[in-house]
């Protein structure tokens, strides 16, 4: 049976009530008849032979590169660059498609003699990756090949032995990289992309940079102008890295890119619910979710938050491309608008999505007020193409807990952001002036970024950077069922329930507003007409 | 001829100067009097001579704001006229030097208002000031004019002592102004034996004190106190325990002997032998001056004037507290008031008339001519706060409790049973191993108990002065009265009928000692210039030098048998893991019992467990412990603070008696770390320190020599922890900072006014409930080389 399309549902009087998100929970709001609800596209068909699939994409490259094998010799310098941890989420069941491709490019690269290669996890400023995690993205057969020997390596933003400072883009931004990747004959990037922000010019061009390259791109003037950055043609964000990236080119870096697209295959078969529309649960889909939000209201949130990082998702590989970056990144966004796009009409007044345990920076972590934020009003409200789903003014609700936690491991500098630089000012230009320095170079965050698994001082700053976009254009943002004093410290409403939250909308957008709920994950993109 | 003219150009001199009465005193001659100047008797302190305590204590008093500003540029002119000279009431001839002698012959009129006016002063020294001092200051003022040739001194010299109206005691009836000697009331008592029955109270109590028992004692409350705070602090509290120790004897006794002969306390009853002696022995015109209680100022130099906490003052706040549920007294009953303005006028007319020519007593009390009933004071006070309550921590208005004037047994018994109960809680809760908050409830426990005590103690004290039914009479002092003109009169009233009590209580009296008792007055949160905003702002002023943080539970939820578990358990089998966890519980009480004995030794002890641990290997995986198992147990607030102290230029320095490899990953934290260093022996540690841990007392010279070796400052330096253990390190700075403090730092932070700071561990942060290291993979350094 064919995958059917993604599909915008208007709520009457017989649709049943709609599965929200919460954190590691989920409950089931009745929602006013008129709203809509976004679904995403139902999960493509995976690829039958994904090893022959990377094999013949690299064997056929798109764009002006030459098949892998013809650009590997003998006494070359080959660096394997790769996503890290916080891609795809949730994380994949084994094998991960970056083993998937690496063996695929280490074992041509191996046939071609090449002996000098290094590993390198695209890190940007994110926290290290542990052992386990990076068993579990490269399989035991290259990690041990690699790691004892030294040659896994993890990029260091802050090691200033091993960036090299490329150029500076006619628009006067600093290019600064991973030297070892600089200065390979070869650079081969294997990534997931997972949304269609990823990939393109910005896996080397912020994945392999420093703090002083990404403060050009990652800040509230051009995240204010990307509209959205999951559409590179309309996102400043994009624009910069593009700019990067012909700057990495021209300065005779040769990237060799492999992209690869995964379905929306999110959860596994116990949960299959989460991915199923209500109205067509089976009496086992019922049943799963009473039992599994029964048996949720009685675990203590640690304990639930371990089962839920604990899950695999079964996403499977549906397309890969491979070849010079632009071209295979064309091929790449029209894949993924194959798997996650759907067409809505109009924009709403009121915008809910329910955030589930998991964002891009708290796998196996905690998912910390900053990052529920970056969740909704960074990823999810930019999960749109044309013009946002929410109209200008209009309201977001979040359904989350967002407890005042955080990981100290990983998270350092963002209980300080949150504790010093929000109890202060929320507006993401004022915090960019006053703050980002002095946190970006605190020699302890540094320390923690390097010998530890902390993310770096500045990514918080970061993480509500992605939201500048949306406070912008918000009137308001309610968080039903957090943490009242997390909540507000951000500058958002609590409310107890989403009938509140309504209540409390139609201050801003009026006593008979439309409303849209973004029904996801699974992901999807809104092309909103 | 008014009282200006009489005195003016006169020399006074003038004990308790730095007093409530003698500071009034000293303004109103040195503000009324032309050309007259005033040598005080001041003992010198500690850190400052007599000259400099007069300037700082008698003219910087606000009592002298009125005669600042009205004379402006010329007050350094009047000021100078006040000469202030060493000595001490309780020594004899007052240790005046050659100068101060000369001085004294030279006064026309010597003022003695210098006494111990508590009620629950030791019996010894009550007797060495109350009782003698009048007679030194006679025999003293006798000798001085003896040894200078006549015409160096005035003519005569007319001494003016201060009393108390209760040396008439509280027996019911009417006082009259005359000597003691010629009271119905008064018993004969040999002033000469109670001298020395006091100071052999002394020597006993003393003796008493270095007995073996007394001494065992003493030495196991200082440690229940300050547990493991080292050698030299236990035996300095413990010295400090044993001088109270004598002192709560002495006031016992004092106490008891004052009752035996019908006084209520040591105070009256050393001021009536201090009169009789005075008496007996002065050969110097001589008046003497007996006020009753003296409040605030009705009129000069301003309404409400006061100085210092008096007798009633702390019974008000803490009724207005509602902390007093109950006060003895007797409705009907007069309480005696009398304000310090008064009694200073009359003080001058006595000094601007004649001299008499024998002994002359002048009650200044106002039961007679205006009296204030009791229940009328408090209803006065109950309407005042009823109007103008006082506010709670968290702004809410306390509500007044109801007296209804029980007697004093069941007060008493009352506070007794209460007290008790307390005591015991207390006990319970610093035997528990509580820290932070639950460490600053038990802190609260013992500020009720310390509140409830001083209640039993007004009650104990004050009671019977809430009881009096004596009346003193003022016929000689309405007689001068009737002798002032017009304009003194309205300069030097002292005349008690004129007090319209609702007007003083209400409009004078109560907003000034509410505005004293620094009470909060006004609803609502509390703003954010609270007292630990205040504090948190000097500790991070730049001119601080240096922060020295402790580790464990200062900055770190961990210790060292945490971390040892971890690494003893890094590279062991799953098999093998029970093994080690179950030695390490058996051991912990006793563990835990050393630790808190003394916290040298159990580091010591506790280390023997690394003989033969691979260094390099230790080394490298302490990293690991330090990402995975300590950061997430750190308290950021902590750290932020570390880095702030950098940012704002000061010096920081860890002192900890964990393990130098163990910390090393905290190294870029601090400008210093101060830690142990185990001995190495071929790639192998040894078990034993390099050189004694630094813990305990050893960390106050630490601090000294760090301090001197980089040229800083400890008195502008700030030190954070959070165990009495810790204590000398914290009181080595001038900015101690009790964290998350455990009971007994908790009582001692709260009784010295520490700041103290709550810090926790960021939620979310916790980890597994045992330090045992993972199992599931290997070192990180073998994935990225470290810097």
């Amino acid at each position: 049976m064919t995958p059917r399309p993604g599909l915008v549902l208007e709520v009457d009087g017989s649709t049943p009530p709609t599965l929200f998100w919460h954190g590691e929970r989920f409950v089931l709001e009745k929602l006013p008849e008129g709203s809509r609800v976004i679904y995403a596209p139902e999960p493509l068909v995976p690829l039958e032979d994904p090893v022959g699939a990377i094999r013949h994409a690299l064997l056929h490259p798109l764009g002006d590169r030459d098949p892998l094998p013809a650009l590997l010799w003998p006494g070359m310098r080959l660096t394997v660059c790769f996503d890290d941890v916080s891609l795809p989420l949730p994380p994949m069941q084994a094998p991960d498609v970056r083993q998937l491709v690496m063996e695929q490019v280490l074992d041509m690269a191996a046939e071609a003699g090449v002996d000098d290669v290094v590993l390198v996890a695209a890190l940007a400023l994110h926290r290290r990756m542990t052992e386990a995690e990076l068993r579990h993205a490269l399989g035991d057969r290259i990690y041990e090949a690699f790691a004892p020997s030294g040659l896994l390596t993890q990029h260091d933003a802050e090691d200033p032995d091993n960036l090299v400072h490329l150029g500076t883009t006619g628009k006067g931004e600093d290019v600064e990289i991973n030297k070892r990747a600089a200065t390979s004959d070869l650079l081969v990037y294997v990534n997931i992309n997972l949304v269609a922000m990823d990939g393109g010019h910005k896996s080397v061009a912020t994945g392999l940079a420093s703090y002083r390259s990404l403060r050009h791109h990652h800040n509230p003037k051009t995240m204010v102008h990307s509209r959205s950055f999951m559409d590179a043609p309309s996102s400043e964000l994009h624009s910069s890295n593009w700019r990067m990236g012909r700057l990495i080119a021209d300065s005779g870096v040769k990237v060799f890119q492999i992209e690869t697209t995964l379905n929306t295959d999110t959860f596994p078969r116990q949960f299959g619910f989460l991915q199923r529309r209500e109205w067509e649960w089976s009496v086992r889909d019922r049943a799963m979710y009473a039992a599994a939000a029964a048996a949720l209201d009685r675990t203590p949130p640690r304990v639930a938050r371990q089962v839920f990082h604990s899950i695999r998702a079964p996403h499977a590989l549906v397309s890969v491309q491979a070849g010079e970056v632009e071209a295979v990144h064309a091929v790449t966004t029209a894949n993924i608008w194959k798997q996650q796009g759907v067409e809505v009409d109009g924009q709403t007044d009121i915008l809910t999505m329910g955030l589930p345990y998991i964002s891009p920076y708290n796998v196996n972590s905690i998912m910390n007020p900053i990052l529920v934020a970056c969740l909704g009003l960074g990823y999810f409200f930019n999960l749109y193409r044309g013009q946002p789903l929410v109209r200008r003014g209009g309201v977001v609700i979040l359904h989350h807990p967002t407890p005042w936690e955080f990981h100290p491991g990983h998270h350092p500098s963002y209980i300080d952001f949150f504790e010093e630089v929000l109890s202060d000012t929320t507006d993401p230009v004022e915090i960019s002036k006053t703050y980002e320095e002095s946190f970006a170079t605190d020699p302890w965050y540094v320390h923690l970024y390097r010998t530890g698994h902390a993310y770096h001082g500045v990514h918080p700053f970061y993480m509500w950077y992605w939201c500048a976009h949306a406070l912008d254009h918000l009137g308001r943002v309610i968080v039903v069922g957090g943490d009242p004093a997390a909540v507000r410290r951000m500058g958002f409403s609590p409310a107890t329930r989403l009938a509140d939250a309504l209540e409390m909308a139609s201050d801003v957008v009026g006593r008979s507003p439309t409303l849209t709920h973004l029904h996801t994950p699974p992901l999807l993109l809104a092309d909103v007409r | 001829m008014g009282i200006p003219a009489a005195l003016a150009g006169k020399r006074f001199f003038v004990t308790g100067g730095t007093g409530f009465l003698g500071t009034a005193l000293v303004e109103r001659i040195l503000r009324t009097v032309p050309d007259a100047d005033v040598v005080v008797l001041v003992r010198p302190g500690r850190r400052a001579t007599a000259s400099e305590r007069a300037a700082r204590e008698i003219l910087r008093n606000d009592c002298f704001d009125r005669l600042r500003e009205e004379l402006g540029d010329r007050f350094g002119g009047a000021a100078a006229r006040l000469v202030a000279v060493a000595g001490d009431v309780s020594r004899d001839g007052l240790g005046l030097d050659a100068e101060g002698r000369r001085l004294l012959a030279s006064c026309d009129v010597v003022v003695h208002a210098a006494a111990t006016v508590s009620f629950d002063a030791p019996l010894d020294q009550a007797v060495e000031i109350n009782l003698l001092g009048p007679s030194r200051v006679a025999a003293a003022l006798s000798a001085a004019r003896a040894a200078r040739a006549a015409e160096e001194c005035p003519e005569r010299a007319h001494l003016i002592a201060v009393s108390t109206a209760y040396v008439a005691g509280t027996h019911q009836g009417e006082a009259r102004e005359e000597l003691l000697s010629e009271s119905r009331f008064s018993l004969e008592v040999d002033w000469r034996a109670e001298v020395d029955h006091a100071r052999g109270l002394r020597r006993d109590f003393e003796t008493e004190s270095r007995s073996a028992t007394t001494l065992a004692s003493l030495a196991k409350k200082s440690r229940a106190e300050l547990g493991a705070a080292g050698e030299h602090l236990l035996a300095a509290r413990a010295e400090r325990l044993r001088d109270e120790w004598i002192e709560d004897r002495l006031v016992d006794a004092g106490t008891a002997r004052a009752q035996s002969l019908g006084w209520p306390d040591a105070y009256p009853f050393t001021k009536a032998l201090g009169e009789r002696a005075l008496v007996e022995t002065a050969d110097v015109p001589l008046s003497i001056v007996r006020p009753s209680i003296i409040e605030s100022a009705l009129a000069e130099p301003v309404p409400g004037w006061i100085r210092g906490f008096r007798m009633a003052e702390p019974i008000i706040i803490s009724f207005a507290r509602g902390l007093l549920r109950e006060f003895p007294g007797v409705p009907e009953g007069v309480t005696d008031v009398i304000p310090v303005d008064m009694v200073v006028a009359a003080i001058m007319a006595i000094a601007a008339a004649p001299p008499p020519e024998r002994p002359a007593v002048y009650h200044v009390a106002s039961g007679v001519a205006n009296p204030l009933r009791y229940g009328r004071l408090v209803e006065l006070i109950q309407e005042w706060f009823g109007r103008h309550p006082i506010y709670d921590d968290r702004g809410q208005p306390i509500s007044l409790p109801e007296w209804s004037f029980p007697g004093r047994g069941r007060v008493q018994r009352q506070l007794l049973r209460a007290t008790k109960a307390m005591d015991a809680a207390e006990r319970m809760l610093t035997a528990l191993p509580l820290r932070g908050r639950q460490a600053a409830f038990s802190a609260t426990v013992e500020e009720r108990n310390t509140l409830a005590k001083r209640a039993l103690g007004y009650v104990q004290l004050y009671g019977a002065y809430t009881e009096t039914e004596a009346r003193y009479r003022v016929d000689r002092l309405l007689d001068l009265w009737r002798t002032l003109d017009g304009s003194d009169r309205s300069a030097f009233c002292f005349d008690p009928s004129v007090i319209d009590w609702g007007h003083y209580v209400h409009d004078i009296h109560l907003p000034s000692i509410v505005a004293h008792a620094r009470v909060r007055t006004t609803p609502g949160r509390p703003t954010l210039d609270s007292r630990p905003e205040r504090a948190r702002r000097s500790i991070l002023s730049p001119d601080r030098h240096l922060a020295a943080f402790d580790l464990e539970h200062t900055l770190i939820a961990a210790n060292v048998v945490d971390s040892y578990a971890w690494l003893a358990s890094r590279h062991l089998s799953a098999a093998r893991r029970p093994k080690l966890v179950a030695e390490l519980l058996a051991e912990g009480p006793s563990l835990l019992a050393l630790d808190r004995r003394d916290r040298g030794d159990f580091l010591r002890l506790f280390y023997r467990r690394y003989d033969g641990a691979p260094v390099a290997q230790l080394e490298e995986d302490a990293w690991e412990l330090f990402h995975r198992q300590l950061l997430p147990r750190t308290f950021p607030a902590g750290l932020s603070r570390v880095r702030e102290h950098r940012r704002l230029g000061h010096r920081t320095l860890l002192i900890t008696g964990a393990l130098d490899f163990v910390i090393a990953p905290m190294r870029p934290l601090f400008d210093d770390i101060v830690c142990a260093r185990m001995a190495q022996s071929g790639g192998r540690f040894t078990g034993r320190l390099d050189e004694l841990p630094p813990i305990g007392e050893a960390r106050a010279q630490l601090l000294a020599d760090y301090a001197a070796a980089h040229g800083l400052d400890l008195a502008e330096s700030v030190a954070y922890a959070d165990s009495a253990s810790d204590l000398a390190m914290l009181e080595a700075v001038g900015f101690p900072v009790a964290v998350n403090p455990e009971t007994r730092l908790a009582a001692i932070a709260r009784r010295r006014g520490w700041h103290v700071e709550h810090w926790g561990r960021a939620a979310g942060g916790a980890s597994r409930p045992l330090p045992i290291g993972p199992l599931d993979v290997r070192p990180l350094s073998k994935v990225r080389g470290r810097p």
